[in-house]
């Protein structure tokens, strides 16, 4: 057997990369329609006919070789890196059949690479719809490669692909033009002082200032303290080489390529004229956020209460086949009741990553970068950053990482700080049980108050996002060019596949995920609240007896006493008591703090934990929200849950960080400790400022 | 008569006729917005900033603060 041959699939970015990765491998990578969807390089293994396997890396889209943001940089010192283990044997270049002569741009420079390069051409679907045909022959032979026509959506050329795939020691590594003709004499030199490297890789290096992180140090050193010229006049010679580059491209593809205007069709100038439109575009995008949130809010009451049920019946099924004790007690309402407590919000959750992934698919998202850019960047963030705060309301982790194609580091970090605000999915749990709790039915304008809180809350948070930004555009002191450029993708159907995908892909995560950690949260919740140290404890029984000899209480009520004083002096109670004065002012008791304290962890254990705690020693069966509305504020005497520790509960939530997942991701993409501690300190003050003082008010 | 790119109005048609090197990133070079080729202002935001553009078949958006750097020949219908 023949070594396993490493494949990279470059290209710009939208044309359909991991498609044709999802395509090759069986893998379902995630697939969208804007700009920058991955972000990151994904590997998957592709079977090639006669038993070979090929390794096959998805990378981010990157228009050139010359990085201008952080994912096109990973591509940039993959290619530069002959040591990466991942260096390809073979380049695929994904082009999108409509923007080729854009995206022949790059397939030009990684000729000059010299790295083999087969050039697919995506999207052939859409050909006839806009009148385009290719000679194939001819660009061939120009362009000195192999092209594989594809179509992914109709799963055409696939094969043909793996086939030039597998014969790719036949394909030239000859570059197409030769671009050191734009300064003779300057390249010249170049080689003659490093005469065993790569012209072109050369040029590369001396003109840019990514990383490349485990190439040969001292060699690169070198190369880029050759510096002849001054920094405008590498970037003249910049230009001068892609308009070279161009040059040859469009002799090719005049000859290569033509497009029958009349035979094409043009949706989006139609659609833009509204979508796009001054007035009418944010009155539709308004509508559109409007029902999304009806959808989150209206359209899933049926199916939640129909898993509630079946948690319920689960529940007591459990109760009443095993043996009555604590264990039971543990499964049927700790950790059942804290699973039910996630899956009942599947429906809702699966709502949200639908809608997301149809303006992500459909190419609206642009759009809306579009709209808002001149509105964001009053606050000091770019048009760009709407996507991190729009997907931010599904989960934070993969709106950060969907910042990497923000130009300016300014706006970025900013965007990076600021996206913890926007309501995320796990919040979602934790406000909607105390929404109906402590908010009063009822409705205002057809709307009940209920939703109107919710509403209330998201736009509190994307308010909070955005004030946040304004402030740290004046603090920080970081220059950093703002400049921005947003591709405007064609309208696409959004395939039901990748989005069906897309929402079972997060929903199974988000429920999983969640689950883990509430299980393990649980099992060590109910350790602690079932155990504790000392007299008090262990003689809980004969104190509790003593303590209430006079007043004849039935066993019942006893035993009661007897659970809820063990209850206070568990290593749960202990430590809860220990915080208890710390979060007292907002109006809550010590097993609301253990459940904020284990939220750190993750917000959705909020309900789990209070189901545990609660499950303790305690046989009624009874839902976790009733159990909830029964609880009784041991100071001020009435309902613990009321109005005022409810908002002041909800708006602690709201602003928080309370999310060990989310200061990794930030920790990992500002590469600094300093700003995912900030976030943690800052944010969880304002929370627990504002909550202190709508308590103190409301109470 | 060249003017700068943000003069161009919704609908109308030009030919690129220079960037100004140091404003512009390479960026947007890469994207075909070079001298020769022609653009056309698709849509435009309140206030004209950012600028849908039709720049050689591709369809991006740029901010007036960089349009102003580029010169353009309007065509004369
Ligand atoms: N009509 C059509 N659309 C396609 C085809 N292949 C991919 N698409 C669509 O093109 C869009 C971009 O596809 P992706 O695979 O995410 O592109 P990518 O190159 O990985 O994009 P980035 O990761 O953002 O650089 C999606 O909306 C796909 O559904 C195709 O053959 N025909
Ligand atoms: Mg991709």
């Amino acid at each position: 057997m023949s070594k396993q041959i490493n494949i990279a699939l470059i290209g710009n970015p939208n044309t359909g990369k991991t498609s044709v990765f999802n395509a090759l491998t069986g893998l379902n990578q995630k697939v969208g329609n804007y700009p920058g969807i991955t972000v990151e390089k994904k590997e998957g293994i592709c079977k090639l006919p006669r038993g070979v396997k090929a390794h096959i890396i998805d990378l981010p889209g990157t228009y050139s070789l010359n990085a201008s943001s952080l994912d096109e940089n990973v591509v940039i010192e993959l290619l530069l890196n002959k040591n990466d283990k991942d260096f390809p044997d073979v380049a695929v270049v994904v082009s999108d059949v409509e923007n080729l002569k854009r995206n022949l741009l790059l397939f030009t420079q990684i000729k000059d690479l010299e790295i083999p390069a087969i050039l697919v051409i995506n999207m052939a679907d859409r050909m006839k719809y806009k009148g385009i045909s290719l000679d194939i022959d001819f660009l061939e032979q120009e362009l000195k490669t192999k092209i594989a026509v594809v179509s992914t959506r109709k799963k055409e050329g696939i094969d043909n692909l793996k086939h030039l795939i597998s014969n790719y020691k036949d394909i030239s590594t000859a570059p197409c033009l030769n671009a050191s003709e734009i300064d003779k004499d300057y390249f010249d030199k170049l080689r003659k002082a490093f005469p065993n490297q790569l012209l072109y890789k050369l040029w590369l290096v001396i003109t840019q200032d990514v990383n490349f992180g485990k190439t040969d140090r001292n060699e690169i050193e070198a190369i880029a303290s050759f510096k002849t010229k001054s920094k405008s006049d590498l970037k003249r010679l910049q230009q001068k080489e892609t308009i070279k580059r161009y040059q040859f491209i469009n002799n090719t593809l005049k000859k290569g390529q033509t497009i029958d205007v009349s035979q094409a069709k043009d949706l989006r100038t139609k659609f833009d004229r509204i979508l796009t439109h001054k007035v009418w575009g944010y009155l539709i995008f308004f509508l559109i956020l409007l029902t999304i949130f009806q959808a989150i809010y209206d359209w899933s009451t049926v199916p939640m209460d129909f898993i509630d049920g079946v948690f319920a019946n689960l529940s007591d099924w459990v109760k009443n086949t095993l043996p009555a004790g604590a264990f039971t007690n543990l499964l049927a309402e700790g950790i059942i009741s804290g699973l039910g407590g996630i899956v009942i919000f599947i429906p809702q959750i699966a709502f949200l990553f639908l809608f997301i992934a149809i303006l992500e698919e459909s190419g609206y998202m642009s759009r809306v970068v579009f709209l808002m850019d001149r509105i964001m960047r009053r606050f000091g963030l770019s048009g760009k950053s709407i996507v991190p705060l729009i997907s931010g309301t599904a989960c934070a982790i993969p709106a950060i990482m969907a910042t990497r194609n923000i130009e300016s580091w300014k706006e970025r970090l900013i965007t990076i700080l600021v996206t913890p605000f926007t309501t995320c999915s796990a919040r979602l749990p934790v406000y909607l049980i105390i929404i109906a709790l402590v908010i009063p039915e009822g409705r205002f304008l057809g709307l009940s108050y209920q939703a109107l809180t919710l509403m209330l809350l998201y736009l509190l948070g994307f308010g909070t996002a955005v004030v946040s930004a304004y402030i740290l555009n004046k603090i920080l002191k970081i220059k950093s060019k703002t400049f921005f450029v947003v591709e405007m993708p064609n309208y696409k159907l959004p395939l039901f596949k990748n989005v069906a995908l897309t929402v079972l892909e997060k929903t199974k995560s988000f429920v999983f995920g969640a689950g883990k950690i509430i299980l393990a949260i649980s099992i060590i919740l109910w350790f602690l609240a079932s155990y504790g140290p000392g007299e008090q404890f262990n003689n809980a029984e004969n104190i509790v007896k003593t303590e209430f000899a006079s007043q004849n209480l039935d066993q019942e009520e006893l035993n009661q006493k007897i659970a809820s004083h063990k209850l206070e002096h568990s290593f749960i109670g202990i430590a809860g008591h220990a915080i208890e004065p710390v979060i007292r002012p907002l109006g809550y008791d010590w097993k609301i703090g253990i459940a904020i304290v284990s939220s750190f962890a993750a917000r959705e254990v909020f309900v789990g934990t209070l189901a545990t705690i609660y499950s303790v020693g305690n046989d009624d069966e009874d839902t976790i929200k009733n159990r909830m509305a029964g609880e009784v504020n041991p100071i001020l005497g009435g309902p613990l849950f009321n109005f005022a520790s409810g908002i002041s509960l909800l708006l602690f939530y709201a602003f928080a960080m309370q999310c060990m997942s989310t200061l990794a991701i930030v920790k990992k993409e500002t590469n600094s400790w300093k700003w995912p501690i900030l976030q943690l300190v800052i944010m969880t003050a304002i929370a627990y400022i504002t909550a202190l003082i709508a308590f103190q008010f409301l109470k | 008569m060249s003017q700068t790119l943000n003069t161009l109005k919704r609908g109308e048609r030009a030919i690129i006729i220079d960037v100004s090197s140091e404003e512009i990133p390479l960026k947007l070079l890469e994207m075909g917005c070079l001298p020769g080729n022609s653009v056309e202002l698709v849509q435009v935001a309140p206030f004209a900033d950012p600028m849908y553009l039709n720049i050689n078949g591709s369809h991006l958006a740029i901010r007036k603060e960089t349009a102003i750097h580029i010169i353009i020949e309007k065509e004369i219908i």
